[in-house]
């Protein structure tokens, strides 16, 4: 019976050193009068190549410009969020940033719990407004949604067009709201096709999933997809490259996933946000609330390089431009859901 | 409506292979005594090191790598559950959350990502996929011989069902149930690689409960392996038929066509397997 305990002790521990492993980088610098900045990541952590390395991005900027003490914190999954935020907020930062929807509520009770500190979350959950000291950061993704929908009801030359969704909630509807709307206002024939990998979050990491889902609406005769499904996409782009079709990568630029097929990327200022959050800080200008930012506060938007200028085509870029403006203008209102 | 071209069919059988992988590996390990919940930390760990073999030595040292990093998780889960006794469930959660952080963990340390390793080679093409999926259906034909129509597969059964009776006659029970368990390593391994490789890669946390959807099959199938794998290609069929549908249909909202993989699961698991007898002395360790 000892024996069994100590076996199962042994797993446990295990078990807790790896999670262990990945949480907590130290300060770089002790306190001395420089402003502070605390960045929670999201599950995933650095080395996502999309969200959290955004958010790096933009705090690795403003420190380039700023004196700042910093301090990143990679929780695991669960509770460790909450005393994260916490734990810097405590230890009497200034700033401290939570990335992802997820924050959302943690951050809202932290902010009410420690007046005296400035709370940003990025993605931050509609329904419940924030208090003053925090800003509760969102994009609007259903307008850079809308010119990649545009993009490829330009591009597509079967009048069909798919979307691959992870899992079915408000803000991947953002997505593909946007991504409808675009394309019926280029092409009012043409057909969305569109589906979900999944009903719980493992739905943002599965691959193979993806790749069916992608072989499907291409076997329907779809010949762009346009994916908002975190690594589920990996598949998407796995199905564009082995049957030659056009591919639309998110969040950040996905054209390394598949560079023979992918089209363009509908991107999210992550960084930019984060980066600004610390700069209005420093300049005395941080305001709590939320905020919004969209094509016309260079919130979102879409790669255009030479890497897949051709693809896109001339005239199909002057028609997006013009459309791009329209909406800044709001001659255009996107729909969201 | 294509849906019961072959384009359909092959999906079906794509979605099927590492449910009926590690399927194959629970009716072995299982059919032993030894309760497997481990499958899908033996996915997750097959897929994993298929990638890093891949990653050094091409897509073929990815499928060895794949079985063998199965083979991996399956002795510690072995080494835990028959030298030391402990509780095969317990054991079997605590290994598929070690899996987890395990590979998690390697991907940082080799990839430098929390998330995903890069584009790995992999299985390009038909010719590829059509050759795993071949020998996945000659080893479902294989273990279902060999388990039920020779002298070997009668010892493995009957340290299943009667250890004590089977030890008297003299079969090395512990034997019998390390190899059984450390095949399922192999065959779950393999269930890893297809994912790994059919997808070019690595994605934390990919597996995605096929284990668990595996020993439901399992179940399902009575514990057989021809039956196991006929409960595999349902799911997989209900699978592919919900991907389809999805963008087919309107006549059904997408929330019920999402149902209906775990609609079935539930349908076969009380309809069914209600009925179906597991192995005698399932989870109950051999002292010595």
């Amino acid at each position: 019976m000892q024996r069994q305990w100590i076996a199962l002790a042994a797993l446990v521990a295990l078990n807790a050193a790896l999670l262990v492993a990945g949480a907590g980088r130290g300060a770089r610098g002790e306190a001395s009068g420089r402003l502070r900045v605390g960045l929670v990541l999201d599950v995933g952590g650095l080395g996502d190549r999309s969200f959290n390395d955004a958010a790096h991005r933009g705090l690795t900027r403003a420190e380039a410009q700023l004196d700042l003490e910093t301090r990143l914190i990679e929780p695991g999954d669960g509770s460790d969020r909450e005393s994260a935020i916490r734990q810097l907020a405590a230890a009497g930062f200034d700033l401290v940033i939570g990335v992802g929807f997820i924050f959302s509520d943690d951050l809202r009770a932290a902010a009410r719990q420690f007046p005296e500190v400035k709370f940003a979350c990025v993605d931050y959950s509609p329904g419940q407004p924030p208090p003053a000291n925090l800003a509760g950061l969102r994009f609007r993704e259903h307008e850079g949604s809308f010119l990649v929908g545009a993009i490829a009801g330009l591009v597509t030359r079967t009048q069909r067009v798919g979307f691959v969704g992870g899992m079915r909630i408000p803000l991947i509807r953002k997505f593909e709201a946007g991504y409808e709307a675009g394309v019926r206002q280029v092409c009012p024939r043409c057909q969305v096709l569109s589906a979900y990998a999944g009903t719980d979050p493992r739905a943002f990491a599965d691959p193979t999933t993806g790749k069916e889902l992608a072989l499907a609406q291409y076997g329907q005769g779809a010949d762009v997809i346009f994916h908002a499904s975190g690594n589920t996409g990996k598949g998407v782009f796995n199905a564009a490259r082995e049957l030659g079709k056009l591919a639309i990568g998110v969040d950040s630029d996905q054209f390394d996933e598949a560079p023979c097929c992918v089209l363009t990327s509908m991107v999210k200022g992550v960084d930019v946000v984060v980066e600004q959050a610390i700069l209005d800080l420093a300049a005395g200008r941080f305001a709590g609330g939320e905020r919004e930012f969209g094509l016309a506060e260079n919130g979102v938007g879409f790669v255009l390089d030479d890497r897949n200028r051709d693809r896109i085509g001339e005239a199909a870029l002057l028609r997006v431009e013009e459309l791009r403006r329209q909406i800044v203008s709001g001659a255009i209102e996107v729909p969201w859901q | 409506m294509e849906l019961l071209g072959l384009a359909f069919a092959l999906q079906v059988l794509r979605i099927s292979v590492p449910y009926a992988l590690a399927a194959m590996g629970g009716t072995l390990s299982e059919r032993s005594g030894v309760v497997n919940l481990a499958l899908e930390g033996m996915l997750l760990g097959g897929a994993f090191s298929a990638t890093v073999g891949s990653f050094y030595g091409g897509a073929a040292a990815g499928v060895v790598a794949g079985a063998f990093g199965g083979l991996l998780v399956a002795a510690l889960y072995a080494w835990v559950v028959l030298r030391f006794g402990a509780d095969q469930i317990v054991a079997g959660v605590a290994i598929n959350l070690l899996a987890l952080g395990a590979t998690r963990y390697l991907l940082k340390l080799i990839f430098d990502s929390a998330s995903s390793s890069p584009s790995v080679p992999g299985f390009d093409g038909a010719g590829w996929a059509g050759l795993f999926i071949a020998l996945t259906a000659l080893c479902v034909v294989a273990i279902h011989g060999w388990l039920m129509l020779t002298p070997g597969g009668l010892r493995l059964r009957a340290v299943g069902d009667q250890p004590a009776a089977a030890h008297s006659l003299g079969v090395d029970v512990l034997a019998v149930r390390w190899r059984a368990v450390l095949a399922a390593g192999v065959l779950a391994g393999l269930g890893g690689a297809w994912l790994a490789l059919d997808n070019h890669g690595f994605v934390d946390r990919m597996s995605g409960g096929r284990g668990y959807i595996a020993i439901a099959a399992m179940i399902f199938g009575r514990w057989q392996p021809l039956t196991a794998t006929a409960a595999c290609l349902l799911f997989g069929l209900a699978d592919a038929l919900q991907l389809n549908l999805q963008t087919t249909t309107t006549l059904l909202p997408r929330e019920w066509v999402q149902m209906l993989p775990y609609v079935l699961t539930m349908v076969a698991l009380v309809g069914v397997a209600g009925r179906s007898r597991p192995p005698a002395a399932l989870g109950t360790p051999f002292g010595r």
